[in-house]
């Protein structure tokens, strides 16, 4: 068997007096963009966060290529890993290169400044993302899916090894969340030695783009497995308490959702 | 990494998009990267000649003007003139009057200028909130608190020749900052509301403290008035300077090198973790920073209000967000505007003398307003 590429074993963690995961296992393997799916509230966005170092776990072992992330100082872990979010507050009178730029702080001293070679690397990854032609615009003036392109292009200049990806459609109209999840999965070819791990909150999506995906209910994994053996009319209703139908896409077989107004149970 | 030669660089930066700037000028677009670094270094030069020009100008006003060429003599006469001295074109007692009387006051009014200002900058970049001033989140009534203490309690004499009224100010400054952001913040975040709430609730009752401590100590109310009603009359000389610089030029000099770091923090503190910030001891050395600016400027003026509002505000309109840039900028027009209300202080009503904080007060407050009256359109 392969060795992984961020092994997550028996994870907890939670909020004092609230714990959130429960002895959550799960592997992404290199080059692979593993989805995490989950009622509001199941702990998909904990997962990130422990993942990403804001939140120390309670107990169990995070290790990307058998190094264990919970020992990293921020900067270093800062140079393997780096998380799209859905859209935070970005200061407004910043230019949207400027805040690509800031990507380039673990990779630089304590009181060093930005270099030419940043702002190559800047260039490229606002192109990657197809926003360097609002390089010098606000980005108050952005529109959503805009500063998205944004954020994710300030990710991509941090030139991290894991993405980690917090629901970065939300928000966003149909257009921009294939062009976002298209980028994605544009980075992970680019290179081996990649690896990415997506929560979702919209199950056509990940079952479009995930080989693999993560169904999670109450703090640990009801699921793991191909979209179509997750994302099941039987599972959903366990994990969201919905009523919904599956069928194959007419495309491409992938399973598709489709909800019943007014129904809670078939 | 390849190294990239300037041509190339050039070129590339010919592929930006031409950018309209504010105040209706097109700006021609050249290379972030060198906009930026030359950008700083021209604006803060330009701000340290408009410095140095003010110094000059305004130390040959008072009660007794002294023509400008006799003041350059003087201070030459002094420093370089040690070495290379020129003729003596000027009386003793003009000598008098520039060198020990009112360079040191304006020196002094130019670093609690920078002091204030500089504080007031990096307040408003650790709260992330454009209404932080060392007056607003109680730090200067904090010191307030703190000198009194120190200037009441039966000490030996010479524990008050080492400084320890600054040093009582510095505690209570710190004591204040500590209180007002803990009240503030909710769920890691510090809003608007809060923050001038918990402010002016912890300013108050710091400001009540100092009212029963005077009220107690009567046989000492000349010293603490002298102190709290704020302005550069009572501190002149050069050792009073000597006892300040050593904090400022700390204060100065960390508020130098964290530009990059505050502008990162402004994207929040979870991004800033993520982009490999040490969030909570970035957060110290600020408040560290600009509380012992703050402390140091209070320490030896007295309460003067509204400078650390106003001036990073002003330098924001005009330039922008930038931390690296408004940063230094803050620090020398703050002195600037230090420089010239006191002037206006010594000469307006002459010979008496306006306490520096009216003016302070009469300049920052309409614009305060404006900036609130701001801030309902534009987000900052």
């Amino acid at each position: 068997m392969q060795t992984p590429f961020l092994e997550i074993k028996n994870l907890s963690a939670g909020y004092p007096g609230k714990p959130v995961l429960r002895d959550i296992s799960l592997e992404v393997q290199p080059g692979e963009l593993l989805g995490v799916l989950g009622a509001n509230g199941c702990g998909k966005s904990t997962l990130v966060k422990t993942v990403s170092g804001l939140l120390k776990p309670s107990g169990g072992e995070i290790k990307l290529e058998g190094r264990d992330l919970l020992k990293l100082r921020s900067d270093e872990r800062a140079r393997l890993m780096t998380v799209v979010s859905q859209s935070p507050s970005l200061p407004a009178a910043f230019t949207a290169a400027e805040i690509v730029l800031m990507g380039r702080t673990p990779h630089l001293g304590a009181f060093q400044q930005e270099g030419p070679e940043d702002w190559e690397i800047v260039k490229e990854a606002m192109e990657k993302t197809d926003c360097w032609q609002m390089a010098t615009r606000p980005v108050g003036e952005l529109s959503g899916g805009e500063r998205q392109r944004v954020l994710f292009a300030l990710a991509l200049a941090q030139q991290p090894r894991l993405l980690l990806l917090d629901e970065p459609t939300t928000y966003l109209d149909i257009n921009y969340q294939t062009e976002i999840m298209d980028i994605a999965l544009r980075w992970l070819a680019e290179e081996p030695g990649r690896g990415a791990l997506a929560v979702f909150h919209d199950l056509n999506l990940a079952a479009q783009y995930c080989k693999r995906i993560v169904l999670m209910a109450k703090g640990s994994i009801l699921a793991v497995g191909s979209p179509a053996e997750v994302i099941t009319e039987a599972n959903i209703r366990q994990a969201y308490g919905a009523a919904v139908i599956v069928t194959p896409h007419p495309l491409n077989d992938l399973p598709t959702t489709f909800i019943l107004p007014g129904k809670k149970h078939l | 990494m390849k190294k990239l030669e300037q041509t190339e660089i050039k070129n590339w930066s010919e592929t930006l998009p031409v950018r309209r700037a504010k105040f209706g000028v097109v700006a021609r677009q050249t290379s972030p990267f060198f906009r930026t670094q030359r950008r700083r270094l021209v604006l803060v030069g330009l701000g340290l000649a408009g410095l140095i020009a003010c110094l000059l100008l305004c130390v040959t006003f008072g009660t007794i003007p002294v023509p400008l060429d006799q003041t350059i003599s003087i201070i030459w006469n002094h420093t370089l003139g040690l070495i290379w001295p020129v003729a003596r074109t000027y009386s003793n007692g003009n000598d008098t009057i520039i060198w020990e009387i009112r360079l040191p006051r304006l020196l002094l009014a130019a670093g609690v200028g920078a002091g204030l200002a500089g504080a007031g900058a990096l307040y408003q970049g650790l709260f992330r909130n454009p209404l932080a001033d060392p007056y607003l989140v109680g730090v200067a009534q904090g010191a307030a608190v703190g000198a009194v203490s120190a200037i009441v309690l039966p000490l030996p004499a010479f524990l008050y020749a080492l400084g320890l009224v600054q040093w009582g100010a510095f505690l209570g400054a710190v004591v204040a900052v500590a209180i007002v952001y803990n009240l503030a913040r909710i769920g890691g975040e510090v809003k608007s509301a809060t923050l001038l709430l918990a402010g002016v609730a912890v300013g108050s009752v710091m400001a009540a403290l100092t009212s029963f401590l005077t009220y107690l100590n009567q046989n000492k109310l000349t010293s603490i008035y002298g102190w709290l009603l704020g302005g550069f009359n009572m501190t002149s000389g050069w050792e009073n300077l000597g006892r300040f610089v050593p904090y400022m030029a700390v204060g100065i000099f960390i508020a130098l090198l964290v530009g990059r770091k505050l502008n990162v923090l402004q994207m929040g503190e979870d991004q800033a973790t993520l982009l490999g910030l040490n969030v909570p001891l970035i957060k110290l050395v600020l408040v560290a920073a600009a509380t012992m600016m703050a402390a140091a400027a209070v320490s030896v003026s007295g309460i003067i209000g509204f400078v650390g509002l106003v001036v990073p505000h002003f330098i924001r309109l005009l330039t922008g967000q930038d931390y690296r840039l408004l940063l230094p900028l803050s620090l020398v027009w703050g002195a600037v505007f230090m420089v010239i209300t006191d002037s206006l202080a010594r000469t307006v009503m002459a010979p008496a003398e306006l306490p520096v904080s009216i003016i302070t007060a009469f300049v920052g407050g309409p614009f305060f307003l404006f900036i609130l009256r701001r801030k309902k359109k534009v987000e900052f």
